[in-house]
């Protein structure tokens, strides 16, 4: 019993990656209909831009700051320079240049700072949280940090203008423009935010998995797993898939002795998988019906 | 009366292929124009050049100035409400939050306010169902929602495309009833576009026939719902 | 009548190029097609015998490539499923052949049985991924493609897979004492089954079980409400790809002459995917140029910049789909258009 609580527990922990990740893959979705294959590189990168800047001497909650700005302004020109012209492209090529992006931020990060693994700053101190040995300080600072982002962006889509204004163009581009909107500044809008969300959750993860150019390709799986299984158009239920999936990898490693550690990553997809099956929406999103 | 809105040779492309030929049409300040034509004659086409989301050539001209060329929104912003074929709603947001993305251009928060009651007076059933997920809404009812996101961009001039498509007879009455007090009271200028050319008649005061993309008939509407041959293809008798 | 307007938001895959039409574009005569198909012919033949050997290795690879790459195609080209886990596939195909080679068996046998092992685990694969669509099964297919190489480094099933090491074979010589080398014999061998294969394919495509499956592809309910089982169809499609791909994959193996679980990671479904629709999707011939890019273009990348291989190759890719948005098909289509003499618009 005490084991099935440790592990639960350390799911948690690690589950609070995945949420944060998955938060920035919903709400990406959510401005673009599409899941954005770069999302873990761009936190990567903004997560080393911060690295810089403390090295250069910056204390630790300026550099977050200026981060998560520059990682907005990046998102913003990302979208407008390299997808707006095409637009009118299908949807594969779309997926096409997505991974161009991501090849591009992995070899660029290598390039610029090399591959070694490099420490970055916890700004919730090292240690156990409370002196227990329940749960370090950090994952707690972690999970804070991810609950209060969803708190702020329920806020901004629910009781906002331009939240309204970013749900219809999203939903609807036609009908969107047709009341107005200008539905490219929507999408840049969400590509800003999602960049900012990501980099907030790549410098919550840097400290527990050291920063190195590689550090996001498997935690982005499981962020979008977690997305998945929580149901993509609920940032809530993103949120719970991510701790579900952090959950479900530790105890499915622990109690299954053949997967151990050579196959967490796929019994935890396989899982993710098998809910889809039986519930393709996730567990918390809304089936859209549509009309033949 | 003078024309809001007028084209001049307007001709409409999808990809390479012209659609529309060379259309002059125009729509009086606080008038009524309706477009009749069987299906495929193009008129949604007209619609969606109107509203920019086709690729055009020729005149388009609103309250004298040129439409030609500019991005929907913009054209949207001028004061053109666009209420599609399929009638655009946001399925997934509710009622109330249709409405609001209606007004998303407006910034005088107690004027929205005061338009969002009055659309619920035209439409009681709309009230009913406010915080209801739109796209659960019946037809007739998604119809009155964007008939209403219209209102709420206090539009100057409304494009109607085929509202009385899939309504119940006694359902068509009533939005045209709708319609009409609008354009009266309210002096919203109007382009509605029908197949149903006898309710269309009834509302409007001039009319151009369309077929195939080219104009082959215009017309004080009762002349229009007059003449011979208009009255066998398309009124039926 | 005025043309059915074109949704801009709807994905639509270049039209698929069957077997070499009559010219539809008028002037060109028949006698210019025989001529630059007997040349082509004439090219392939002479290839391995004109350049080095490395290089007629690489071109064995980049058919190879193709080969996948059709596979791929015809499953989300022609059926409109989305699969980022064909390296699965290619996987299953790869180690078939490898573990058959290491026991002795001649090489000839372990293509068929690549071919029946991959259509039988892409049809049980596509059981399940019926209920899924679009994005849910791009992320069902890529958790395949993840787990692939994790399973075949697994320790209990070492014994057939060789673990992390893997397997090496021998590569096979020419047959009947031919004056050819390894690779210039695999590379006539590679280009004959690719051949047939091609055939098929385009067969396939043009045939009613063809029809179903783009039906399938464009509208789903309404194929369905003409009588077509698409739940069958879309195993049918899941399992058909899989053989493709499963059988590039054993060329695959024999051509290198070694297989390891690292060879097989997620990067290859996303390369393969990437050469997909580069080529263009929903074309046949376009597969072709699709193999080649994923072979040379990361090469090349390199050469420019070995730090930021990379971040070139990403570039590229972002060029390439800037200029050729539907792909290397949808350009030479776009091409043919502009060349041919323009038809006058239709009046009523």
């Amino acid at each position: 019993m005490e084991l099935f609580l440790h592990q639960v527990l350390a799911g948690l922990a690690t589950g609070g990656i995945y949420a944060c990740v998955a938060l920035a893959v919903v709400m990406i979705y959510q401005a673009i209909d599409h899941l954005n294959f770069a999302q873990g590189e761009m936190a990567m990168f903004s997560t080393y831009v911060a690295w810089q800047l403390i090295q250069w001497g910056a204390p630790f909650w300026a550099a977050f700051v200026a981060a998560v700005a520059l990682s907005f302004a990046a998102g913003v020109a990302i979208e407008r320079i390299v997808f707006k012209p095409i637009r009118n492209a299908p949807v594969l090529s779309h997926v096409v240049v997505f991974i161009a992006l991501l090849s591009i931020l992995n070899s660029g990060a290598g390039f610029i700072w090399d591959y070694q693994n490099k420490n970055f700053p916890s700004p919730f101190g090292s240690g156990a949280l409370f002196g227990q040995t329940l749960i370090s300080r950090h994952d707690a600072g972690m999970i804070a940090v991810t609950l209060m982002m969803l708190a702020l962006l329920h806020l901004f889509f629910r009781h906002t203008r331009i939240g309204l204004a970013m749900r219809a163009a999203a939903a609807a581009p036609e009908s969107a423009r047709l009341a107005g909107i200008r539905v490219g500044w929507m999408v840049a809008l969400g590509w800003g935010m999602a960049a900012a969300i990501g980099a907030v959750a790549g410098m919550m993860i840097a400290p527990v998995v050291f920063l190195e150019p590689n550090m996001m390709l498997s935690i982005l799986l499981y962020g979008f797993a977690g997305a998945v299984l929580g149901g993509l158009t609920s940032p809530g239920g993103a949120v719970l898939g991510g701790f579900a999936v952090g959950i479900i990898e530790n105890l499915a490693a622990t109690y299954i002795p053949v997967v151990g550690r050579e196959l967490k990553l796929t019994i935890a997809l396989l899982i993710i998988v098998a809910v889809l099956v039986v519930r393709p929406s996730g567990l918390f999103g809304r089936a859209v019906m549509t009309r033949v | 009366m003078t024309a809001l809105l007028e084209t001049g040779g307007l001709c409409a492309f999808y990809g390479a292929t012209q659609v529309l030929f060379g259309l002059d049409l125009a729509v009086a300040d606080g008038g009524v124009t309706a477009l009749l034509g069987a299906n495929g004659a193009g008129k949604t086409t007209t619609l969606r050049a109107l509203s920019g989301m086709v690729r055009t050539r020729g005149d388009i001209r609103f309250a004298g100035r040129s439409l030609a060329g500019l991005a929907t929104e913009t054209i949207v912003r001028c004061g053109i409400a666009h209420v599609p074929q399929g009638r655009g709603t946001f399925s997934r947001q509710t009622v109330a939050e249709n409405l609001e993305i209606g007004a998303m251009t407006r910034r005088d928060r107690a004027a929205i306010a005061a338009d969002m009651t009055r659309v619920y007076g035209y439409f009681p059933r709309l009230a009913e169902r406010r915080r209801q997920q739109a796209g659960t809404l019946s037809g007739g009812e998604q119809q009155m929602l964007a008939v209403g996101r219209a209102m709420m961009l206090r539009p100057r001039l409304m494009l109607l495309d085929e509202p009385s498509f899939g309504l119940a007879p006694m359902m068509v009455e009533e939005l045209f009833d709708i319609l009409r007090t609008l354009n009266r009271r309210e002096g919203v200028s109007m382009l509605v576009v029908e197949q149903n050319a006898a309710i269309a008649l009834e509302l409007a005061d001039h009319a151009y026939l369309i077929e195939t993309g080219r104009l082959v008939m215009t017309g004080p509407a009762a002349q229009v719902g007059a003449d011979e041959n208009i009255r066998r293809s398309y009124l039926g008798y | 009548m005025s043309a059915m307007p074109q949704s801009p938001d709807r994905p639509r895959p270049a039209v698929p190029d069957a077997a070499p039409a009559p010219a539809a574009t008028g002037g060109r005569p028949r006698a210019w097609r025989a001529v630059a198909l007997a040349g082509g012919l004439a090219l392939i033949v002479a290839l391995p015998f004109c350049v080095k050997t490395f290089f007629v290795f690489q071109i064995t690879l980049a058919v190879i490539y193709a080969i996948a790459i059709l596979g791929l195609n015809l499953l989300t080209g022609f059926n409109g499923q989305f699969s980022l886990g064909h390296s699965a596939f290619y996987a299953i195909g790869a180690y078939t052949a490898a573990i058959m080679m290491d026991a002795d068996i001649p090489y000839v046998w372990t293509l068929p049985a690549a071919a029946a092992a991959c259509f039988v685990s892409g049809f049980l694969f596509g059981l399940p991924a019926l209920r899924l669509g679009g994005l849910y099964l791009a992320l069902a297919t890529f958790a395949l493609a993840v787990a692939t190489p994790q399973l075949l480094k697994a320790s209990f099933l070492e014994h057939w897979t060789g673990g992390v090491q893997g397997i090496s074979i021998l590569k096979p010589d020419a047959p009947f004492g031919l004056p050819l080398d390894s690779d210039q014999w695999l590379y006539f061998f590679t280009v004959a089954v690719a051949a047939v294969l091609y055939l098929g394919a385009v067969n396939l495509v043009a045939s009613r079980t063809g029809r179903a499956l783009i039906a399938i592809r464009d509208h789903p309910t309404a194929a369905s409400a003409m009588g077509i089982n698409v739940a069958l169809y879309k195993s049918l499609a899941f399992g058909v790809s899989a053989l493709y791909t499963g059988v590039a994959g054993a060329l695959g193996a024999i051509a290198i002459s070694f297989v390891a679980p690292d060879s097989f990671t997620f990067a290859l479904a996303i390369a393969l995917f990437v050469g997909l629709v580069v080529g263009g999707v929903g074309s046949i011939p376009g597969t072709l140029f699709g193999g080649a890019f994923v072979l040379f273009v990361p090469n090349i990348a390199e050469h420019f910049s070995k730090g930021a291989a990379g971040a070139v190759y990403g570039v590229i890719l972002i060029l390439l789909i800037y200029l050729m948005p539907t792909g290397a098909a949808g350009f030479v289509g776009w091409l043919r258009r502009g060349l041919a003499p323009r038809s006058a618009p239709s009046h009523e």
